[in-house]
């Protein structure tokens, strides 16, 4: 799939934020005084942020409330829904906590809420029976792996982020690895209905079009391997290394840095790893 | 709204593509931009038109692909459209309910005006059925020609869609899927009829012909030639006992 | 449920549909063009069309882009820059006309060859030919020597009519089907609508081609056979069918020369020719009498296996003397099929099954006619074995012959113009005798002596002087091409250059691309348009081009007249040419203005009135008075002979409108648009069969005006005009050809069909030069004029060459690969691909897909211009030299016909390239560039009635997507 930067901003950025208030909400964060308020406009500005990102992605950006119309079959209007009142009642939580008052029940919900965002992100992907690297209950998981970490990082946990962290590079490596293998159904044999050995001759126009350039995207193995070192480096070893430093006043906020830039690798692998089932037709 | 529609009347329209007799001419790829850049919804345009990458969008595209097995190797010419699926993810993932399947007769279809252009459909369709339009920033689709088949401003026998009308060699056939007497479901039922990736069970209404056996692979051989005479003196005495039998 | 109000389920294509025929190929399809206000809004196929029934392939269906095309010239345009640089100055009409015709007034005043008149695939040659002759020059000829004379001329010369045009299968009761080298040919929907009966009858086709794609990919036998190869696997079918008796012998032996007796004598001066009486009728041994007598004589059994033993020599008849050619070894499976590069098997297979639809699947079709010599008959005897062949036979310089082996196997099973069987299209059967002779009699300020092009019986119908010289330019119907019955319209250019037979001044062009596709060895032609001697002048004087785009040939022009496009002008699509006729009913056809021009551009044909008119040339000016006012007025009122004229329909008879013969109408055109832009004319029942022996055949073929007077002929098996050049090149006669030519013209003049290998592998080292490389007409493009449509171009932008399985492999190729090919005279640098359905000594590619840069309004950038390339570059138009210090022509040495799929290559891989080679450096565009974005749909509904009309909706956006920005190599 075309590795699209705004889809990559938008995850990346918008998991981290879902998962700072995911944190902020259940009371794992600061919540009170100026050190609360900077927490949650954190998460906010990079929840907002990535959300913003994702309508660079429609072709329509100026119609993009009507996504709200079909969350009972749309992952996509579900993940808008859920956005929506995740920020709403993280921002009514942040509010009562700034005025002083407990405010754990509700914070809870919103956490729920912001945890359900982002795994509704993830089931846009998940969902999609097209795209067998997506299609599996890895990809909820290592989103909301990132989106924890992320938020965990940020709230300045140090060792359960170190913890996480370190799960999560098991994890992203495995779901690499299973992904690698996963091929899906579909072969080009029964998308054809032509037998085993049918090869694609001509395309159907000698130029591009939108299916080959948002679907039928091929990283080249070696840049793959590349990648996934960097990636793998960047977002989860780099950053447990800083951590491992004795506390050092800018080790926490490096490390987070390093996890999400670490995370926009990953995640253009997400995509540009990805095949599509249209791509048997067309190579 | 996106779900596909609970009650669904039996009429399953949709096409039959005869992949063994598909030249893979692109007239039906010409006729379908033609008729649908002018008719329903935005026009399809095209970018770079003159330039280094014209791209533009068409909802009907002809592969080709060859297929080498026991017989000798041959080209198959391989149509595809939107095969108006009953179990239609393309219209469940929508967002905005843009996207939807009739009740009425199964046709799958884009409200221009309610898409938001996300993409998400096509990444949804098995397919490659659905592209965005690169100008008016919406999801285009094989409509079936909605716009023709019931179209009371055209002649009772042009009510088809554009590409079946002007498929010269008439590998393509329109018709109801759901009526097991309708002549697509017969040629189906003959010719064995096939889904493109069952296993996606997305259910396509568009069924497709299977190239029939080759001559060179299957041993029905008219029988050789019998010489009436090994001797080239045997010949001419045939040759005369035919000409007197002549007459 | 969902609401659909969203659109219209009953939008109307448009408020008025104009009847018209389509020119996006010469196909000749009716379509119906809705218009919305004045603007044209969707294009469809008229169903009440006999030639496309409502179909449109492609091109048609694109029309609408093409007639709104970016590439459009606007305005007449002059010279400014160097040739071939591009650069223009738009002028006017009357300027332009003024300059044209005072160059050719001087010219036709002094000397008229020196006006070169060549026109690629216009559908007026009747027109154009005429307009020539009139100014009195010999050189004039259109596109059919580069494109398929020698399925023509093998045609008429053998049977009357040809493959190319004027036969048809009988697609509806065929029960086996043959497709010799065709990929999409001129009648392309017909043949789409025919294989579409075919299939679903489940009657089984055969394809015969080196490329399994298009038609042949649908074939249920296909015969991937070595090219230039056709011929002998043919005449090894044939030796089949003999050795099995597996002939029509009562067919043979009524309607064909096969009974008549052959001079046996060495020493006579009609040695090989047909043995006749006094009175000139052909011989035959009399089976009952064993005697010779006249072939047509009252009661006479014709002896098929005649001998005629006479003062010590033996006269044997044609068919003893075909068979024992046949029935030898020579041909036998066994021994062909490995230069075929096929299995003796299928040899054997493909003659059975032809005997079996020939004779066990055969039935007696109910008709009464009458033949010829008065006999009655009850029926017709089908024998339902269509055959059809187009370039891949006629491309080779062994076509003519194997065109003709193809047309003896048909007559050898009685398969001609019979139920099931390739039929005739009128106005044709024609045999060759019933054809004008070739003219080329020129003298200052008159018209030519007679018609340009014709079929020459021997060699005192040749045009070259006492000297042998050629007279014509192109050096058509001389020895070297003796009956190159259409020109040589691919040598025009070279010889001009050469001023070889002579120099001219002013090469006229129209509807060919010469500086490109169409010419051989395109560069050097480029070279040679530009080229100046040594006082700094062109070594072609002048050049006038008419085109419609901006082609590579205005580059290379002084004048360029800007044409109409088809929507906009008239045109005759006449009986007198090439019509829109079926084997059941004659046809013809007009293209008439649907939409009005919204710029400075005249229709060709009319321009060549006015020019004319101007140059008061003689069946265009009486008493100093224009006859014609433009080609609508010539379409209606031109008599070519009396009561003949370019449209049959509606003519004046003597009690009303009538059709075929007839006065002019004043009203003609407005009865053909009245009825759809077409009229046909039904063949009578009691004439549709049998037609070159049929008498009510040629009572309506003479009633039609397609002749004046019945004409019935044999099937020539044995072709006389053939051997009498045979026989001249053996020394007999007075007419001799130069002993250079004697040896090769002995063995390709043969009166039987013989197979001998194209001539460049005698030239070019087979070792060396292993692959035959050939091109194919894509069905989504039109040569090189497609390319300028937005839709179609993304269909077909670039072009790879196809390599097949052994040579992938050896070569060590993988995807993505580039190559250079060579031939034994120049060199490209192209990507390939791999495909193994392909004969293993083939390489191919799409034709004409590679463009110039800057031409056809497109960027330098263009894929067609970077990464699309033609083959043409390897292509000579002569031989590769082969130490006999003769540069022979690569062309069929009987009728001149341009042998494009002779060219043998060698590939090797090198490393990828960016763009391919040659990359001819850009020329300017006089229209500039087209627009960046397109989304064609009609505007508001037109403003003002009778408005021009206006053309697209052309969004200009800066934005432009890149270049595939997404794909890397996989590793
Ligand atoms: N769409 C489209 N239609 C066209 C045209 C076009 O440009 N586009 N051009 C028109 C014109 S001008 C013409 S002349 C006709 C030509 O119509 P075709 O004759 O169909 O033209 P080609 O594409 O040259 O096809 C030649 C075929 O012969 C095969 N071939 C080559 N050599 C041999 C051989 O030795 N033996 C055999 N058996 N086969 C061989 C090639 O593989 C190819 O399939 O098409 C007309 N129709
Ligand atoms: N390698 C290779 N070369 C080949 C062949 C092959 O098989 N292989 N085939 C050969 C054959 S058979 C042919 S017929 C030739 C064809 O080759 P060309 O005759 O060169 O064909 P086109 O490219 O169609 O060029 C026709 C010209 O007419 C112009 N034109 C188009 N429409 C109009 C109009 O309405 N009015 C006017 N005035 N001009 C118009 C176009 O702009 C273009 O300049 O190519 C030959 N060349
Ligand atoms: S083919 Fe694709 S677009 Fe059409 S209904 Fe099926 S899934 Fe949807
Ligand atoms: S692109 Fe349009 S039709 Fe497709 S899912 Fe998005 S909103 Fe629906
Ligand atoms: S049915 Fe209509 S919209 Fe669909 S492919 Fe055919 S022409 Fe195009
Ligand atoms: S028009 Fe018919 S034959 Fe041509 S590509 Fe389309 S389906 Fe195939
Ligand atoms: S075959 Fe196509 S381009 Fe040619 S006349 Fe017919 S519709 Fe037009
Ligand atoms: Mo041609």
């Amino acid at each position: 799939m075309h590795p699209a930067a705004s889809l990559i901003l938008f995850s990346t950025l918008s998991g981290a934020g879902f998962g700072l208030l995911a944190l902020i909400g259940a009371g794992l964060a600061r919540t009170t005084g100026w050190a609360g308020l900077a927490e949650a406009a954190l998460a906010f500005a990079l929840a907002i942020a990535g959300l913003a990102a994702s309508t660079f992605h429609l072709g329509r950006p100026e119609r993009a409330l009507k996504a709200f119309r079909e969350w009972r079959s749309s992952w996509l209007s579900r993940e808008a829904w859920l956005a929506a009142a995740t920020l709403s009642i993280m921002a009514i939580t942040t509010l009562i906590r700034l005025a002083g008052l407990p405010a754990l029940p509700l914070g809870l919900v919103g956490s729920a809420l912001a945890l359900a965002t982002v795994a509704a992100t993830a089931m846009i992907y998940a969902q999609l029976r097209t795209v067998p690297r997506w299609n599996h209950w890895t990809t909820p998981a290592i989103f909301l792996g990132h989106a924890l970490t992320a938020g965990t990082l940020l709230a300045g946990h140090r060792l359960p982020a170190a913890i996480l962290l370190a799960a999560l590079a098991v994890a992203q490596f495995a779901a690499w690895h299973a992904g690698d293998r996963r091929t899906g159904a579909t072969t080009r044999e029964s998308a054809t209905g032509l037998g085993p050995r049918v090869r694609p001759f001509e395309a159907p126009h000698t130029s591009d079009n939108y299916l080959t350039r948002e679907m039928v995207f091929v990283v080249a193995r070696k840049h793959r391997v590349r990648l996934r070192s960097i990636g793998l480096v960047l977002a989860y070893l780099a950053p447990l290394a800083c951590l491992a430093i004795p506390p050092a006043p800018l080790a926490l906020p490096l490390a987070a840095l390093l996890h999400i830039g670490g995370t926009l690798i990953v995640r253009w692998l997400f995509f540009a790893d990805a095949e599509h089932t249209v791509a048997l037709y067309y190579r | 709204m996106t779900d596909l529609p609970e009650t669904r009347s039996t009429k399953k329209l949709g096409l039959v593509i005869d992949l063994d007799t598909c030249v893979g001419c692109h007239a039906c790829v010409v006729a379908c931009k033609a008729w649908n850049t002018e008719n329903y919804g935005a026009a399809l345009a095209d970018t770079d038109a003159h330039g280094a990458a014209p791209s533009g969008a068409f909802v009907n595209r002809i592969h080709s692909y060859e297929v080498t097995g026991d017989g000798a190797p041959r080209i198959v010419h391989f149509p595809k459209s939107c095969l108006h699926c009953e179990d239609a993810p393309c219209v469940t993932v929508c967002p905005t309910g843009a996207s939807y399947k009739r009740a009425e007769d199964g046709i799958v279809l884009v409200n221009e005006d309610q898409c938001i252009g996300c993409g998400l459909c096509a990444w949804a369709c098995p397919y490659g059925a659905r592209e965005q339009d690169p100008v008016a920033k919406v999801m285009k689709k094989c409509t079936l020609c909605v716009d023709r088949i019931d179209n009371e401003n055209l002649p009772e026998a042009d009510r088809i869609p554009a590409c079946v009308r002007t498929c010269p060699s008439k590998a393509r056939h329109f018709g109801d899927l759901g009526d097991p007497d309708s002549h697509v479901s017969q040629l189906v039922e003959a010719r064995g009829g096939m889904d493109l990736a069952p296993e996606q069970g997305t259910r396509p209404v568009n069924k497709y012909l299977p190239p029939r056996p080759k001559e060179d692979e299957i041993d029905v051989l008219a029988p050789l030639l019998a010489p009436v005479a090994e001797e080239p003196k045997g010949w001419l005495g045939w040759l005369d006992r035919a000409l007197d039998r002549l007459g | 449920m969902k609401d659909d109000s969203h659109f219209d389920p009953s939008p109307a294509p448009g408020d008025a549909v104009r009847k018209t025929t389509c020119y996006m190929c010469a196909c000749r399809c009716g379509i119906d063009v809705h218009m919305k206000g004045e603007e044209v809004a969707y294009i469809e196929g008229n169903r009440d069309h006999p030639v496309n029934k409502g179909v449109l392939c492609a091109k048609g269906a694109a029309g609408i882009m093409q007639h709104n095309s970016a590439a459009r010239l606007r305005a007449p345009l002059r010279r400014v820059g160097e040739r071939g640089e591009g650069k223009f100055e738009e002028i006017t009409w009357d300027e332009a006309l003024g300059i044209v015709a005072k160059r050719l007034g001087r010219i036709r005043e002094t000397d008229p060859k020196k006006l070169a008149f060549f026109t690629g695939r216009d559908q007026s040659q009747s027109f154009t030919g005429y307009w020539a002759q009139q100014f009195g020059t010999p050189n004039y000829a259109a596109h059919g020597g580069f494109c398929s004379v020698n399925m023509a001329a093998a045609g008429i010369y053998t049977i009357g009519g040809a493959f190319w045009e004027f036969m048809s299968p009988d697609w509806e009761a065929a029960k086996l089907f043959l497709l010799f080298g065709t990929s999409e040919d001129h009648d392309s929907n017909p043949i789409k609508l025919g294989l579409a009966k075919l299939k679903e009858r489940g009657t089984p086709i055969v394809a015969v081609n080196p490329i399994r794609t298009g038609y042949n990919a649908i074939a249920d036998e296909w015969v991937g056979i070595t090219p230039g190869t056709d011929g002998l696997f043919v005449l090894s079918l044939i030796h089949c069918l003999l050795k099995a008796g597996k002939i029509d012998l009562d067919y043979l032996s009524r309607w064909t020369n096969a009974p008549c007796l052959l001079d046996g004598d060495p020493k006579s001066r009609t040695y090989g020719l047909i043995l006749r009486d006094e009175g000139g009728r052909a011989l035959v041994m009399d089976r009952a009498s064993r005697k010779p007598v006249p072939w047509d004589a009252a009661g006479v059994k014709p002896d098929l296996a005649g001998r005629w033993r006479h003062a010590g020599t033996t006269h044997a008849s044609v068919f003893l003397t075909l068979s024992d050619r046949y029935l030898s070894d020579e041909y036998a499976p066994e021994t062909v099929a490995p230069k075929c590069g096929l299995d003796p098997a299928q040899i054997h297979r493909i003659s059975a099954r032809i005997a079996h639809a020939a004779f066990d699947q055969s039935w007696q079709h109910e008709q009464d006619w009458t033949d010829f010599r008065g006999e009655h008959h009850t029926h017709v005897t089908a024998r339902p074995v269509s055959i059809h062949a187009m370039r891949g036979i006629s491309a080779h310089s062994n076509g003519f012959q194997t065109a003709r082996a193809i047309h003896l196997l048909q007559v050898l099973i009685g398969a001609v113009d019979v139920p099931g069987a390739t039929r005739f299209k009128p106005p044709y059967p024609k045999a060759a005798a019933s054809h004008p002779r070739p003219h080329a009699d020129t003298h200052a300020g008159q018209p030519l002596d007679g018609p340009h092009l014709g079929f020459p019986l021997g060699p005192e119908d040749l045009l070259v002087d006492e000297a042998s010289a050629p007279l014509r330019l192109d050096k058509a119907f001389s020895w070297e091409n003796p009956i190159s019955v259409h020109g040589l319209m691919h040598m025009a250019i070279s010889n001009a250059y050469a001023g070889d037979p002579y120099e001219i001044d002013t090469l006229f062009l129209y509807m060919a691309n010469m500086a490109w596709n169409s010419s051989m060895n395109t560069q050097a032609v480029m070279g040679m348009l530009s080229d100046k001697d040594e006082n700094g002048d062109y070594v072609i004087p002048f050049i006038v081009h008419a085109d419609a785009y901006s082609s590579e040939t205005v580059a290379y022009a002084d004048i360029v007249l800007p044409d109409m496009t088809y929507l906009e002008r008239h045109d005759c699509i006449s009986l007198l040419d090439r019509p829109i006729s079926e084997p059941d009913h004659a046809g013809d056809a007009i293209r008439w203005p649907v939409v009005a021009p919204d710029r400075d551009v005249r229709p060709f044909q009319s321009v060549l009135v006015d020019l004319a008119n101007r140059l008061g040339l003689p069946g265009f000016v009486e008493g100093g008075e224009p006859l014609h006012s433009d080609y609508a007025d010539y379409m209606q009122m031109h008599e070519r002979r009396p009561g003949v004229g370019p449209l049959a329909g509606w003519r004046i008879g003597e009690t009303g409108l009538t059709d075929g013969r007839g006065a002019p109408n004043a009203g003609q055109i407005d009865q053909y648009i009245a009825a759809g832009g077409f009229k046909t004319y039904a063949v009578p029942e009691a004439a549709r069969y049998m037609k070159p022996f049929n008498a009510a055949w040629w009572d309506w073929s003479c009633d039609m005006g397609f002749t004046d007077a019945p004409a019935p002929y044999l099937f020539e098996l044995w072709s006389e005009p053939l051997r009498r050049f045979q026989m001249a090149a053996e020394g007999i006669g007075a007419r001799q050809p130069p002993e250079h030519l004697r040896a090769r013209m002995r063995l390709t003049h043969d009166p039987l069909p013989i197979w001998y290998p194209p001539l460049e592998d005698g030239h070019a080292d087979p070792v060396e030069y292993p692959f035959y490389v050939l091109t194919q007409r894509p069905a989504a493009m039109y040569h090189s004029w497609g390319g300028q449509n937005p839709w179609l171009r993304q269909i077909h932008g670039e072009n790879v060459l196809y390599l097949p399985t052994n040579l992938w492999r050896s070569g060590g190729f993988s995807e993505g690969d580039w190559a250079r090919v060579e031939s034994a005279h120049s060199e490209i640098t192209v990507p390939v691909a791999h495909m193994a359905a392909l004969n293993e000594n083939t390489v191919w590619t799409w034709n004409a897909i590679g463009k110039r840069r800057g031409a056809w309004a497109l960027s330098p950038e263009a894929p067609e211009a970077q990464r699309g390339f033609l083959v043409n570059h390897l292509i000579h138009e002569l031989l590769p030299e082969k130490g006999d210090g003769l540069r022979w022509s690569n062309s069929d040495p009987v009728t001149g016909q341009a042998a494009w799929f002779d060219c043998r290559v060698k590939v090797e891989r090198v490393p990828r390239e960016r763009i391919s080679h040659p990359a001819i450096a850009r020329q300017d565009s006089p229209v500039g560039q087209g627009p960046s974005v397109v989304a064609r749909s009609t505007g508001e509904p037109d403003p003002a009635p009778g408005m021009m009309s206006y053309i697209l909706k052309f969004l200009f956006m800066n934005k432009r997507l890149r270049a595939n920005p997404h794909k890397e190599d996989e590793q």
